[in-house]
């Protein structure tokens, strides 16, 4: 999945979690400007999980303040996974 | 009746635990003072299915010691240890029940969960093994007020008898309102506490997706803290006017000065320090108090990054400099996060600290935090004569229960 992809799925997700028009939400906002609080955070996610059936450990899932916090830290988990299936493959 | 007539003294003649630092009051105490922690790898359920691992579980508990097949088939585990605790403080507080006395004691408890646990099985069989039945004890093994039921049902009272739910600060409430109600008059005794025991596998994940459980264990106040560790247990304790006790030559553990509760009209699930300090003050001023006259508080301290760093900002609100003055600890550290048995288990914890005047510690304390910046007793209880002191409830919702406990001189 390319990097494009990914963000307009984080997109998505957000906007429907959130019940917000997905054009309110870019890569850059924040979640503060957005006015999420932690426990809309915890909200979007769990639909990050489930959309992208993925496990965010606690600690990936400290620290995020914006939509694109939440893209790159999925991006690396994603490819950890990939990773882990290459080795399983092996 | 004369408007100025002072308001009756409410003492505390018994007290019942059951708890993952101990299945009686003793042992509860012996483990607290030695700031032995209960917290270990959860065995209730499959560990590999949750981001977390750790519990503090009531170990070795077996049932048939306590209930014949009967009750049991009737009565949830949180139930179960909610008459377990009550028995001991009856025990303790050698009641010789009159059919006056029954008429006029209230059982007032505290419960968050209720029997979830049986109705998960219930719903597990239903939805996913396609057994289209559901046992019939479900609804009064599942209801909160089982535990309350049960009292009452052994007992033999038959005065005012219900259950308070407000999350964390359900037991803090029930024993507020008992207390308020021994006080008035309302009732002439109460058995009052709380119990809880919830470790299913749905309501454990529910847990987890709110990402406040520690992954390792329970470091209030720690700066390195992770969140909380979830607990199950049961308090219970008998309350009567200070007269009614020395009259009948009874034992006093300890006395219940004051109660404040607010609300924090604030976020379902952040705490605000100005809600916490307005039932601080409250409970303070309940019990006819000022704040310098307070030595201890046993802290909510739950141990999650936002809990502890608002709570101690409502101390030093409520406080000001008599903040660096006063000894704060979570026993959580130890008995874990019990949620609405969690008042009801750290006022047995305060009552027993002020009666053997030994502070029990914060446990798995490693490092300090400057939002944190309060004498926190770390890991090693510490002996103190003191006469006041308060037990902190701060409910996800907003709703907060606080105690103040007076030490009874014998």
């Amino acid at each position: 999945m390319s990097y494009e992809e990914l963000t307009a799925r984080v997109r998505t997700v957000i906007a429907t979690t959130q019940h917000l028009p997905q054009e309110k939400i870019t890569a850059d906002s924040t979640f503060q400007e957005l006015g999420f609080d932690s426990l809309d955070g915890i909200n979007i996610l769990f639909a990050v999980e489930s959309e992208f059936n993925i496990d965010i450990p606690d600690e990936a899932a400290k620290n995020l303040r914006s939509v694109r916090d939440v893209i790159d830290g999925l991006a690396k988990l994603l490819e950890g996974q990939q990773g882990n299936q290459a080795a399983v493959g092996a | 009746m004369a408007l100025n007539v002072s308001p009756r003294r409410v003492v505390v003649t018994g007290i019942g635990v059951v708890s993952a630092i101990g299945h009686n009051t003793a042992e509860f105490w012996q483990s607290l003072k030695d700031g032995r922690s209960g917290i270990a790898p959860l065995q209730a359920v499959d560990p590999a299915l949750l981001r977390f691992s750790s519990a503090a579980e009531v170990r070795n508990f077996q049932p048939s010691e306590h209930f014949d097949e009967k009750e049991i088939s009737l009565l949830d585990r949180f139930a179960q240890f909610g008459v377990i605790a009550a028995r001991q403080a009856i025990a303790g507080a050698g009641i010789e029940w009159t059919q006056q006395l029954r008429e006029s004691t209230a059982i007032i408890t505290g419960s968050c969960v209720g029997g979830q646990t049986t109705e998960d099985e219930g719903f597990v069989n239903l939805y996913r093994n396609n057994i289209p039945r559901v046992n019939p004890f479900t609804i009064p093994r599942t209801m909160e007020n089982a535990a309350a039921s049960r009292i009452s049902l052994e007992t033999g009272v038959v005065g005012p008898t219900y259950t308070i739910s407000t999350a964390c600060s359900s037991s803090n409430h029930a024993i507020g309102q008992a207390y308020w109600m021994v006080r008035s008059g309302a009732a002439e005794m109460a058995i009052t506490g709380g119990s809880e025991a919830f470790f299913s596998l749905g309501f454990l994940k529910a847990w987890e997706a709110m990402r406040v459980v520690s992954p390792d264990t329970c470091r209030p106040f720690s700066k390195d803290r992770r969140g909380l560790i979830l607990g199950e247990g049961a308090a219970m304790l008998v309350l009567e006017p200070l007269n009614a006790a020395r009259a009948r030559g009874a034992r006093i553990l300890g006395e219940i000065a004051g109660c404040g509760m607010s609300s924090d009209a604030f976020h379902i699930t952040q705490p605000s320090p100005d809600g916490a300090a307005r039932a601080m003050r409250s409970a303070i001023s309940d019990a006819g108090l000022e704040p310098h006259q307070i030595g201890y508080i046993n802290a909510h301290g739950t141990a999650t990054l936002s809990n502890d760093a608002s709570e101690t900002a409502a101390i030093r609100q409520v406080f000001g400099a008599h903040a660096d003055r006063i000894a704060v600890s979570s026993t959580k550290s130890m008995h874990g996060h019990t949620l609405g048995a969690a008042g009801a288990i750290e006022a047995a914890a305060t009552l027993l600290a002020l009666k053997h005047r030994i502070l029990p510690p914060t446990a798995n304390f490693s490092e300090p935090d400057p939002a944190c910046d309060l004498d926190v007793i770390p890991n090693t209880a510490r002996p103190a004569d003191i006469e006041y002191a308060l037990s902190n409830s701060f409910a996800f919702g907003g709703l907060n229960a606080v105690l103040a406990f007076r030490t009874v001189f014998d």
